[in-house]
């Protein structure tokens, strides 16, 4: 891909979008500049913001805050399953591949939101020291076997995996000034969502860490985390909602449908709060 | 889950508040039986003539909605909108029929999974219906003269492309509204047809759940643009759609 023949290209239709680019000398600079540092996968999300931009949109600094966000969380996800991978004896062999696919995942968006990052003009926010104990930095917090017992394990990668998806849902909306960004976030966003519901589906078949009477299912019931330990249900309140939009989806028009239904036909977001609340313990200062 | 859960959830197949009503009724009511689909197969020529059937084949594709011969999706996000209100037609009338029909060899786990996605298709279903109002399209009718619905291989095949379709079809449209609000919701519901996709690979292929044929090397799922989306969903049903006027920015 020719960078500067498509901004030719664009000069033969538009004279002035060199200006409209703070000049042609920092454009050229900009694009050179990214093509040197960036993967190839971030350059045409960043030409395109950088045309948004210069054609009326705003908030590039707004997107890159929730961009190194998401960054954070992936950061997370992605040490979180590279560990989990090296710790010997802990995922059963059987689990092992799909655990590889979702390493693989979590380390591809950490790279793609970097790189992103970068391509818009940001500074990528650095790998924080995490404590998988969710002591704060303790390492001796209420998951201390996180790294060697696999229930432990699982019941965390379910709670990483279904507060991402709530995260990114959360941010949509302040992606909605970059078509790019936003459908970048929205595809990561359901990927996050087949994690979820294959570690679901790895804890319904060996039950470990299951509460007794709980059915688990790839989707969330009610606000029921299908774990037993109270720790990790702020990553499932409010998912219960059965309302949407000012329509009550139980019953909704004569249909079957149970208030179970209804909560699992919807996910929730979360706010950047909410996730940082519930991501505060893994970080170790 | 219980047999007798089953049970209630089979007889509540989604169609109509079922108490009461015959069970001969209620199959021809509730799914596509063999004859209903025939039916909808025999109406399609006369569709030009009278666009609003007012038979049964009405509550095969939306609900309580008639099925059109034609429907223009429409502009701005209502036209967004009525574009995932199709999709969870087809996606709901396809459970109803899996539910009412089942594949031999079913499971019960397999009865417990498709009997949630065929309820959650037609809450979202409803959903839209009720938020759309009068502005929306009516109901489509469904063509699954390609399926085979008493093979499994069949049935999760198409389930499958049916979810990985709406999966890329949210993910297409969220850049296409307008309203922070409706791309809230959208993001509300992609996430559990990827929760869909996601099991019913693992039915299919246990592991497949995020395979290379859904998530790309930088780790982003599928993406797809609506006239790519309803290129595949024509194969579903006998209704055109209609499409000019839905954004593209």
């Amino acid at each position: 891909m020719n960078l500067h023949n498509i901004i030719e290209e664009i000069e033969k239709t538009d004279p002035e979008v060199y200006e409209r680019l703070d000049g042609r000398r920092e454009v050229l600079k900009k694009l050179t500049s990214y093509s040197g540092k960036i993967a190839l996968a971030g350059v045409p999300i960043a030409l395109a913001t950088m045309f948004q931009k210069s054609y009326g949109q705003t908030g590039t600094s707004q997107i890159i805050d929730v961009l190194n966000f998401a960054l954070t969380l992936e950061y997370l996800e992605s040490e979180f399953y590279v560990r989990g991978l090296a710790a010997a004896g802990l995922i059963a062999a059987v689990d092992r591949p799909a655990f590889e696919t979702i390493s693989t995942h979590e380390t591809e968006h950490v790279q793609f939101l970097r790189d992103t990052i970068l391509a818009l003009g940001g500074m990528p926010v650095a790998k924080p020291n995490f404590d998988y104990t969710a002591g704060g930095g303790s390492m001796t917090g209420p998951f201390a076997d996180v790294f060697t017992n696999y229930a432990t394990y699982l019941a965390v990668s379910q709670t990483f995996e279904d507060t991402g998806v709530r995260a990114y849902k959360g941010q949509a909306a302040n992606l909605i000034s970059s078509n790019e960004i936003l459908r970048a976030a929205l595809r990561i966003h359901s990927v996050e969502a087949r994690h979820a519901a294959h570690v679901r589906e790895i804890r319904r078949r060996n039950g470990l860490l299951v509460p007794a009477g709980v059915l688990l299912q790839p989707w969330i019931t009610l606000n029921q985390s299908g774990i037993a330990t109270p720790l990790v249900q702020p990553s499932y309140n409010g998912e219960e909602l059965t309302t949407q939009a000012g329509v009550n989806v139980v019953g909704i028009n004569g249909f079957a449908i149970t208030a179970e239904d209804a909560s699992e036909a919807f996910d929730e977001p979360l706010t950047k709060q909410q996730v940082l609340t519930i991501v505060k313990p893994f970080i170790a200062a | 889950m219980s047999n007798e859960h089953f049970d209630k959830k089979i007889l509540n197949a989604g169609i109509f508040p079922a108490a009461g009503m015959p069970r001969r009724k209620f199959l021809t009511v509730a799914g596509l039986s063999a004859g209903s689909l025939m039916f909808a197969a025999s109406c399609k020529k006369e569709l030009g003539d009278d666009p609003q059937l007012t038979s049964e084949a009405h509550s095969l594709g939306g609900g309580s909605d008639g099925g059109k011969a034609v429907v223009n999706l429409g502009s701005g996000d209502t036209g967004i909108l009525n574009y995932a209100y199709a999709l969870e037609q087809l996606e709901a009338a396809f459970y109803i029929q899996v539910l009412a029909t089942p594949y031999s060899g079913i499971s019960d786990k397999e009865m417990e999974y498709l009997t949630d996605v065929r309820d959650h298709e037609i809450a979202h279903r409803e959903w839209f219906k009720n938020v759309l109002g009068n502005a929306r399209i009516g109901g489509l009718i469904p063509n699954f003269t390609s399926i085979d619905f008493s093979s499994r291989a069949s049935v999760l095949g198409t389930a499958k492309a049916l979810e990985d379709t709406g999966v890329s079809a949210y993910n297409g449209a969220g850049e296409l509204l307008q309203s922070a609000t409706y791309l809230l919701y959208a993001g509300k519901i992609v996430s559990v047809e990827a929760r869909h996709a996601a099991a019913i690979r693992d039915m299919l292929s246990y592991g497949s759940f995020a395979d290379s044929t859904a998530v790309n090397s930088m780790g982003l799922d599928l993406y797809r643009t609506p006239p790519e989306v309803l290129a595949i969903a024509s194969n579903f049903t006998y209704t055109k759609i209609i499409s000019k006027n839905l954004p593209t920015s």
